[in-house]
C-alpha cells in the first residue's frame, strides 16, 4: 500500500535527519515508528502523510509518487487518503466538540458524525468547548475529527504522550478496538517501547535510518503491555 | 519590564494615526489662535462672517478629524492590549499566581503611552513645519491680513503631553480590567472561548459557514474592517468635492490622512485575522481543505462588512459637507452649491474594489505561505 523508498531530508542544509529510508506498510496494517527524541521518526511520520515533501526518495501510495505532488494535489491526497492525531490534540479553541469533528466529517460528506461522538464517548459533551474537557477528552475529540473523515490510513504522532496512564490506556484501546473493526491502517509514533507491543509491525528508526523492521507475533491489549 | 521595545513598535501603526491626529489639531488650532489675535483688524463685515466661518470650521475640522483619528487610535490601543494579555496570558498568570496583584502587573503597561508620545511628538513637528507653507497659501488668499507662525506652548502642552499620558493611563487601566479574569483562564489561555459560549449554537450548519461565522465574531476587527473601508469612501468623496469647496491644500491633506487611515486599519485587522487564525488554517491544510476554501471561511466574511462601511463612509461625507454648507458657510456669497458627485462615488467604488481585492490577494497568498510545519512546533 505504501512504499518509501530511499527517503532523505535535511533542514537548512545541515545533517540530514533522515538518511535513506526504504520500507513498505500493507493495507490494514498496524505499524508503530519506535525512536528516541531526535531519531526523525516524526519526521518520517510527516513525509509518509504527505506533510512534508523529502529532498529525495519516493513515497509511492498504491500507484502514485506523493513526494512528487504539487501542494494543491498534496492537499486532496490527504483530504481522500489520511486522518491524523497529534499529541498536542490541536482541536479549534473557539468551536465546540461537534464543530471540530465535524470538520473532518464535512471533507468526506459524512454526516453520521454524530454516531462517532457518541462511539467516543463524548455524547454528552457535544456542546462543550475543547478548554472545558480533560486532555483524555481533548483527544477523544480529536480521534473523532480524524476518523469522521473515513480515512484509508490514520497517522498518529505520540497520541499519548500528553496523557496519563490510565487515559493512555483508555485512548489506546479504542484505537485498537476501531483498527480491528474498520480495518484502516494505523502509522502511529511514539518512543514508548511497550505501546509497540500492541503493533502487527515494528519499525525501529536510530539517527535517521531503520535500525529494525520486526513483527509481532502476537498483539497485546492497552491493558496488557507495561508504561 | 513586562512590556519590551519591540511591542512599543508594534504599535506603529497606532502612532501614525496619532501624529495625523495632532497633525491636523495642530495646523488649524495653530491657525484659529493667530487668527484670533488679528480679530480687531478685519473691518468689513464680509470679513467678519468670513473670520467666523474660517474659526469655525478650523474648530470643526479639529474636532471631527482630531477627535476620530484619537477615537480610533484608542480603539487600536485597546484592541493591542487586549490581544497582548489574550497571547501573553501564561506569563501574566503566572505572575498572579505568585501573588501580584492586578493593577501591580498593570502599572507596567504604561510603556505603551510612549506610542502615543511618539505619534504626538512627530505630528506636532510635521505641522510646524507645514505651518509656513500653510499660512502662505491663507494669505495669498488675501481674505485676512498677513499672519505669521506663532508658537503656543499651551497647544503644546494639549497635543503631546496630555494625550500621551490619557494613553498612558488607559493602557494601565484597561489592563487592569483585563488581568481580572481568575489565574486558571490566564494559565489556560481559557479566554476566547468563554465569550463564544454564551452564543447561540445552531448545529445543522457546515464547518467553512460556522467558522466564517466564528471569524466575524471578532467585533473590534469588523469595527475596523469596515472603518478602513469608511475612511477610504468618505476621504477620498470628500477632497474631491472640497476641490471645489475649500483649497487643494486641504483636499490633499484630507485625502493623504484618510488613505493612511484606511491601509493601517485594514492592514492592522486583516494582519489580526490571520494571525489569529494561523493553527486553524495550518489545521485545516492538514486535513486536506484547499488553499481556496481556507481564504474563503478566513478572509471573504469581513467582506460584507467593508462594503457596509463604505456606504456608511459616502453618506457620512455627503451629511457632513451639506451641514457645513448649511451651517458654517451659509451667509458666505459666491459658495458653489454643493451637490452629491455621482460620477466621484463610482470612480471611488472601483478603486475600492480593486484596492480591497488586491489586499485580500496578498493576504491570501500569506496564507498560502503558511507553514503547517512551523506552526505545529511552536
Amino acid at each position: 500500500m505504501i512504499e518509501v523508498s530511499d527517503i532523505v531530508k535535511s533542514y537548512g542544509g545541515r545533517n540530514p535527519v533522515l538518511r535513506g529510508i526504504s520500507l513498505s506498510i500493507n493495507e490494514g496494517d498496524f505499524v508503530v515508528i519506535l525512536g528516541a527524541s531526535g531519531s526523525g521518526k516524526s519526521t518520517f511520520l510527516n513525509i509518509l502523510s504527505g506533510l512534508e515533501r523529502p529532498d529525495s526518495g519516493s513515497v509511492r501510495y498504491h500507484a502514485s509518487d506523493i513526494a512528487k505532488l504539487s501542494d494543491d494535489e498534496l492537499t486532496r491526497f490527504r483530504k481522500e487518503n489520511v486522518g491524523f492525531i497529534f499529541q498536542q490534540y490541536y482541536l479549534l479553541p473557539n468551536m465546540n466538540v461537534e464543530k471540530n469533528v465535524r470538520m473532518g466529517a464535512d471533507l468526506a460528506g459524512n454526516m453520521e458524525f454524530r454516531e462517532i461522538i457518541k462511539a467516543v464517548g463524548l455524547e454528552d459533551k457535544i456542546k462543550k468547548y475543547p478548554g472545558e474537557l480533560s486532555g483524555g477528552e481533548q483527544q477523544r475529540v480529536s480521534i473523532a475529527r480524524a476518523l469522521a473523515k473515513k480515512p484509508n490510513v490514520l497517522f498518529l504522532d505520540e497520541p499519548t504522550g500528553a496523557l496519563d496512564e490510565q487515559t493512555g490506556r483508555q485512548i489506546l484501546a479504542y484505537i485498537c478496538e476501531l483498527h480491528r473493526k474498520i480495518g484502516f491502517t494505523i502509522v502511529m509514533v511514539t518512543h514508548n517501547q511497550n505501546i509497540a507491543e500492541m503493533a502487527n509491525t515494528v519499525i525501529k528508526i536510530n539517527s535517521g535510518k531503520v535500525a529494525a523492521v520486526y513483527a509481532n507475533e502476537t498483539q497485546k491489549t492497552a491493558y496488557e503491555i507495561g508504561w | 519590564m513586562i512590556i519590551g521595545i519591540k511591542d512599543i513598535v508594534k504599535l506603529a501603526g497606532m502612532a501614525i494615526v496619532v501624529c495625523c491626529a495632532v497633525f491636523v489639531c495642530t495646523l488649524f488650532l495653530n491657525y484659529n489662535i493667530d487668527l484670533a489675535a488679528m480679530e480687531g483688524e478685519i473691518l468689513t463685515e464680509a470679513g467678519i462672517i468670513l473670520y467666523h466661518a474660517q474659526v469655525s470650521m478650523g474648530k470643526v475640522t479639529a474636532a471631527v478629524t482630531g477627535g476620530c483619528l484619537v477615537v480610533t487610535s484608542a480603539i487600536m490601543l485597546l484592541f493591542y492590549i487586549k490581544n497582548y494579555i489574550d497571547t501573553h496570558g501564561r506569563e501574566l498568570g503566572i505572575l498572579k499566581a505568585l501573588g501580584y496583584s492586578d493593577m501591580k502587573i498593570a502599572k507596567h503597561f504604561w510603556p505603551f503611552g510612549l506610542s502615543a508620545l511618539t505619534g504626538c511628538v512627530a505630528g506636532f513637528a510635521l505641522a510646524f513645519s507645514y505651518l509656513p507653507f500653510f499660512y502662505k497659501t491663507q494669505n495669498a488668499e488675501g481674505l485676512f491680513p498677513d499672519i505669521g507662525v506663532n508658537f503656543h506652548p499651551l497647544l503644546a502642552v494639549f497635543l503631546i503631553a496630555v494625550p500621551a499620558i490619557l494613553f498612558a493611563v488607559l493602557s494601565v487601566f484597561y489592563a487592569c480590567l483585563k488581568l481580572k479574569a481568575p489565574v486558571l483562564d490566564l494559565l489556560r489561555e481559557r479566554r476566547e472561548y468563554k465569550n463564544k459560549i454564551r452564543k447561540k449554537e445552531t448545529g445543522e450548519r457546515p464547518f467553512l459557514q460556522d467558522l466564517k461565522r466564528v471569524t466575524r465574531e471578532r467585533k473590534t476587527l469588523v469595527f475596523f474592517v469596515a472603518f478602513s473601508a469608511f475612511c477610504f469612501s468618505a476621504m477620498v468623496q470628500m477632497s474631491v468635492s472640497m476641490n471645489e469647496l475649500a483649497s487643494g491644500t486641504f483636499a490633499v491633506m484630507v485625502i493623504t490622512i484618510g488613505l493612511i487611515l484606511a491601509y493601517i486599519t485594514l492592514f492592522l485587522s486583516l494582519s489580526s485575522v490571520v494571525k489569529g487564525n494561523t493553527k486553524t488554517i495550518a489545521m485545516m491544510r492538514v486535513f486536506g481543505y484547499g488553499h481556496s476554501a481556507c481564504c474563503r471561511a478566513i478572509l471573504g466574511g469581513y467582506r460584507p462588512f467593508a462594503y457596509m462601511g463604505f456606504a456608511v463612509g459616502t453618506v457620512y461625507q455627503y451629511a457632513l459637507l451639506k451641514s457645513v454648507m448649511m451651517f458654517i458657510f451659509a451667509d458666505i456669497e459666491n459658495m458653489p452649491a454643493y451637490t452629491f458627485d455621482v460620477k466621484v462615488f463610482f470612480v471611488t467604488l472601483v478603486l475600492f474594489l480593486i484596492t480591497y481585492e488586491m489586499v485580500m490577494y496578498g493576504y491570501s497568498a500569506r496564507i498560502k505561505k503558511l507553514s503547517v510545519k512551523s506552526v505545529m512546533l511552536e
